[in-house]
């Protein structure tokens, strides 16, 4: 079924007419150019396509575009305008925690998630918080220093 | 649950933005600095496969045999709408034989089907849905055949082989000194035979290719480790020559072997699409397609015989290594070569034969995976180790530390190691570190509570004598007016660090800042054949050639002028390698490590905490100490991983786990932090005396959690993944 769907993404009121069934991933990507949102599995495993919905953090692959309307989305591209996301990202690289990064956008929206609902989580915390976005590279360890590192960092920010 | 120390961060070192070597704290490369790509891959936007956007670009997905192993007898076709296209075999207009080692892979199955995924045809074009429908209408009819689906089958000689008369793909032999006569005086024989089984890589970012047809050329855009390889399987498929036929990396999400060989297969894929259809076409895999039909790594059955001592001194060892190849050969004789040269590890036995086989099977394709035969070959040997160390009532590391190689010490292969071999300093800063043998006393009568450790070698570089005859690396540094330099070489990041750390070594020669070295995502109309990204091999051997050619380029500097130097591979004096012989230095250079890992068994569930993971490594030195730690990072989790939850079973030739949801491989929640010790033991001939870590951090974490969970039930355990199912039968069954 086309319909047309109105949402907010990345703080800009949007609109698209498509077929309700289409993955909110391929409209980020193809009517949106949000190429950080990636796909790396399609089945709602992997977290590389991580954004957050309605402030929940969600995996867009498994999500119809009829299910978010009205809704407010923020990509990748939209969290990068805020000084929390400069936090992250010096962190992120002061932490090693980047290899071949396909999986980091993901995780970054993971960490934006864990930090705004709980803004000082121990290790565990942070372990759990990530633990939908799979990582292939790192073993981890450097993206969990890298959050706390944040956290620390960016007191009084989320 | 495993120990949550909440560290503090305050030794964190936050790198600075520019260096040269005039500003690393004590002129120390090994000083971390800011990962050259990490801003855009933060971002989100730095550019991978599937950002690539051409003009009128279609889109091609693969029809793939269902059986495993058939005669294909007809295929029907529908009526194809406007602007849909079928590409097969008859759209190969070169060699329809993917250029790997040997040309037995079709790029599409001719008369017969070897393997459940075995491609027959690409459908192609605008709309994904319709390209769906087509290939749900194609009817191919199937005359079935009997399928070979394991070693035993292979090797049992019941059914009808499918390949030779015997399914064996490729053996070697070596062996040295005297088996029959140290057998039959032996004080004590032992036997035991292990099991491995598949990994596959998940690279986050699946297979892909673009094809572009523009003026009589064929372009390749791709996710891959090996231009060159691409480029010269697209020569033989195409016929085309040099000039007509472009590859070009692109940002790679992930690799681990994984894209060493297979990329080949679908960028010709892609480029018999462009050439028919006259647009660019994208060929990227769904995950569930990437997790079932793309290369693997090899299963093994290995068995090892073994003469002892009444001291246990191994005097005689006697090793069977069988790898399943699956449908066709591949890169297997190569994997196969590697296990063999690290079958007897860090220990030096006087007599060896060592026998390796790889069979043929109706299953899906074996293929590189980050040690390449090494993590299956250390397995059975460490395990082994410690089956001695139970026969004689005394510890695994005291029947180690009996067998240890010393520097000058013949290698298995007849060759010499000639550089320090820094075991009794791996075993110190690991004792220390994570208190093993204390552990091993404290825990002989805690049930359930365990700890193992491996102790091995990898060979860094290329096997044998391919470096200097097949693959006679070129680096190419080029200077531009405005005094930035260019690496022009065919390697590539695919999340290992050298878009940084060549970067590095460069910038550290010539004395400029690391923002002043370019280096691009490689592409053959650019840049020399330096060899692939495999093999732990990009910064001992390519980095070395950079740091000479910089060298060369600082001596002629002149702020004024542009030039290039351009360095070629030389083999080093002194060592020598028989290839047909398998006999000499298998490999000039040699990294170390010790990795010990504690577990908790679960009582009830049988299921195993990590407790904790120590790593002690010789790697020469770091090029860029966060970029290794990442590395061992990384390597240590995936290979215990391999050991313990990552389980793919084949079954009559089809996966049972053949998605991301059912092959399971480590979240954050899964393993503690790894440990990291780094000894020094500079390479000389390695760029700041660098050897190879990739692999080096893999290879031996299978094997110590394997041997943790044996210390942990006091029972053996002889094959990978140790599953709860696995050590609940090895209790129960007494």
């Amino acid at each position: 079924m086309i319909k047309e769907i109105r949402f907010v993404l990345n703080d800009k009121k949007v609109s698209v007419e498509i077929d309700t069934l289409t993955r909110l991933l391929d409209v980020m990507r193809n009517e949106f150019h949000c190429l950080g949102v990636k796909e790396g599995c399609g089945e709602g495993e992997c977290g590389a396509c991580s954004i957050l919905l309605d402030g929940k953090l969600v995996n867009s692959c498994i999500i119809p575009i009829g299910q978010v309307e009205d809704s407010v989305i923020v990509t990748i591209e939209g969290l990068k305008k805020t000084e929390r996301y400069k936090v992250l990202q010096k962190a992120f690289q002061d932490a090693g925690a980047v290899q071949c990064g396909f999986c980091t956008p993901g995780m970054i929206m993971a960490a934006e998630s864990l930090l705004s609902h709980n803004p000082k989580p121990s290790e565990e915390d942070i372990r759990v918080g990530i633990s939908g976005n799979l990582c292939r590279c790192t073993g981890y360890a450097m993206i969990v220093e890298a959050v706390k590192l944040a956290s620390i960092r960016g007191e009084g920010l989320w | 649950m495993w120990q949550l120390k909440d560290k503090s961060l305050e030794s964190i070192e936050v790198p600075s933005k520019k260096y040269k070597n005039s500003t690393y704290p004590n002129k120390d490369i090994s000083t971390s600095v800011k990962r050259v790509d990490s801003e855009e891959k933060i971002g989100g936007t730095a550019k991978y496969l599937g950002d690539y956007k051409f003009d009128n670009m279609l889109y091609a997905k693969t029809l793939r045999s269902p059986k495993a192993h058939a005669k294909i007898k007809s295929i029907t076709i529908p009526d194809l709408p406007d602007g849909y296209y079928i590409v097969d075999k008859n759209d190969v207009p070169g060699k329809n034989a993917v250029k790997i080692i040997f040309d037995d892979m079709p790029y599409f199955a001719d008369e017969y089907v070897n393997y459940i995924g075995d491609p027959l045809l690409l459908v192609v074009g605008k709309d994904k849905e319709k390209i769906l429908n087509i290939m749900e209408s194609i009817q191919v009819e199937y005359e079935e055949l009997d399928g070979i689906f394991t070693i035993d089958e292979a090797l049992s000689g019941k059914k009808k082989p499918i390949f030779n008369n015997d399914n064996v793909f490729i053996k070697y032999n070596f062996s040295k000194g005297s088996l029959c006569e140290t057998f039959s005086k032996a004080h004590k024989i032992i036997e035991g035979e292990y099991d491995t089984g598949y990994q596959e890589h998940i690279y986050l970012e699946p297979q892909g290719m673009i094809g572009v047809y523009e003026n009589d050329k064929v372009s390749v855009y791709g996710s891959m480790q090996c231009p060159y390889y691409v480029k010269n399987a697209l020569k033989q498929g195409l016929g085309f020559d040099d000039e007509h036929i472009q590859v070009i990396q692109t940002t790679t999400g992930g690799a681990f072997g994984g894209k060493e060989e297979y990329p080949s297969l679908i960028a010709g894929h892609a480029a018999f699409a462009t050439l028919k259809c006259g647009k660019p076409v994208q060929l990227i895999f769904d995950r569930d397609e990437d997790v079932e039909f793309t290369t693997k790594r090899h299963p093994s059955k290995i068995k090892i015989k073994a003469a002892i001592s009444e001291e246990w001194k191994i005097e005689a060892m006697d090793i069977d290594i069988i790898l399943d190849g699956g449908a066709y050969i591949g890169l297997s004789g190569v994997i196969l070569q590697r296990a063999m040269f690290a079958c007897t590890g860090a220990y030096n036995i006087e007599n060896i034969n060592v026998k390796g086989r790889v069979v043929a099977t109706n299953n899906v394709v074996s293929g590189a995976y980050r040690g390449f035969g090494a993590p299956q070959a250390y397995f059975a040997l460490e395990m082994f180790i410690n089956k001695i160390a139970r026969e004689f009532n005394v510890t695994p590391l005291a029947v180690k530390k009996r067998n240890f190689i010393k520097q000058g010490d013949p290698t298995c292969t007849g060759g010499t190691f000639k550089d320090p071999v820094p075991i009794p300093k791996l075993i110190n800063k690991i004792e220390e570190v994570s208190g093993y043998s204390e552990k091993v006393k404290e825990y002989k009568d805690k049930k359930y509570k365990g700890i193992g450790m491996s102790v091995f070698y990898h060979g860094c570089g290329f096997t044998g004598s391919a470096e200097k005859d097949v693959i006679k690396a070129i680096v190419k540094l080029r200077k531009y007016k405005d005094d930035n330099v260019e690496i022009l070489i065919s390697n590539v990041e695919m999340g290992q660090g050298t878009t940084t750390t060549l970067r590095k070594i460069a910038a550290y020669a010539l004395n400029i800042n690391i923002e002043d070295v370019i280096y691009e995502n490689p592409d053959t109309d650019r840049v020399p054949d330096s060899g692939p990204t495999v093999a732990s091999r990009t910064i001992m051997i390519v980095g070395k050639l950079i740091q000479d050619a910089a060298e060369e380029m600082k001596d002629k500097w002149n702020s004024s002028e542009s030039f290039e130097v351009t360095v070629q591979y030389k083999h080093p004096e002194g060592y020598c390698w028989d290839n047909e012989k398998l006999h000499g230095d298998a490999y000039n250079a040699y990294a170390w490590g010790a990795n010990v890992v504690e577990v908790e068994v679960n009582p009830i569930t049988y299921e195993v905490d990590v407790i904790g993971i120590w790593t002690a490594f010789d790697i020469g030195k770091a090029i860029d100490e966060k970029i290794v730690y990442g590395q061992i990072d990384g390597g240590m989790i995936q290979g215990i991983g391999y050991g313990s939850i990552e389980v793919m079973n084949s079954q009559g030739g089809r996966l049972k786990q053949r998605t991301i949801t059912d092959y399971i491989i480590p979240t954050a929640m899964d393993f503690p932090k790894v440990n990291r010790e780094l000894v020094d033991n500079p390479y000389k001939l390695g760029p700041h005396g660098a050897k190879g870590v990739g692999e080096t951090s893999f290879i031996g974490a299978p094997v110590a959690f394997a041997a943790a969970v044996e210390n942990a039930i006091n029972k053996p355990i002889e094959k990978i993944p140790v599953t709860p199912e696995y050590i609940m039968e090895v209790l129960e069954n007494d």
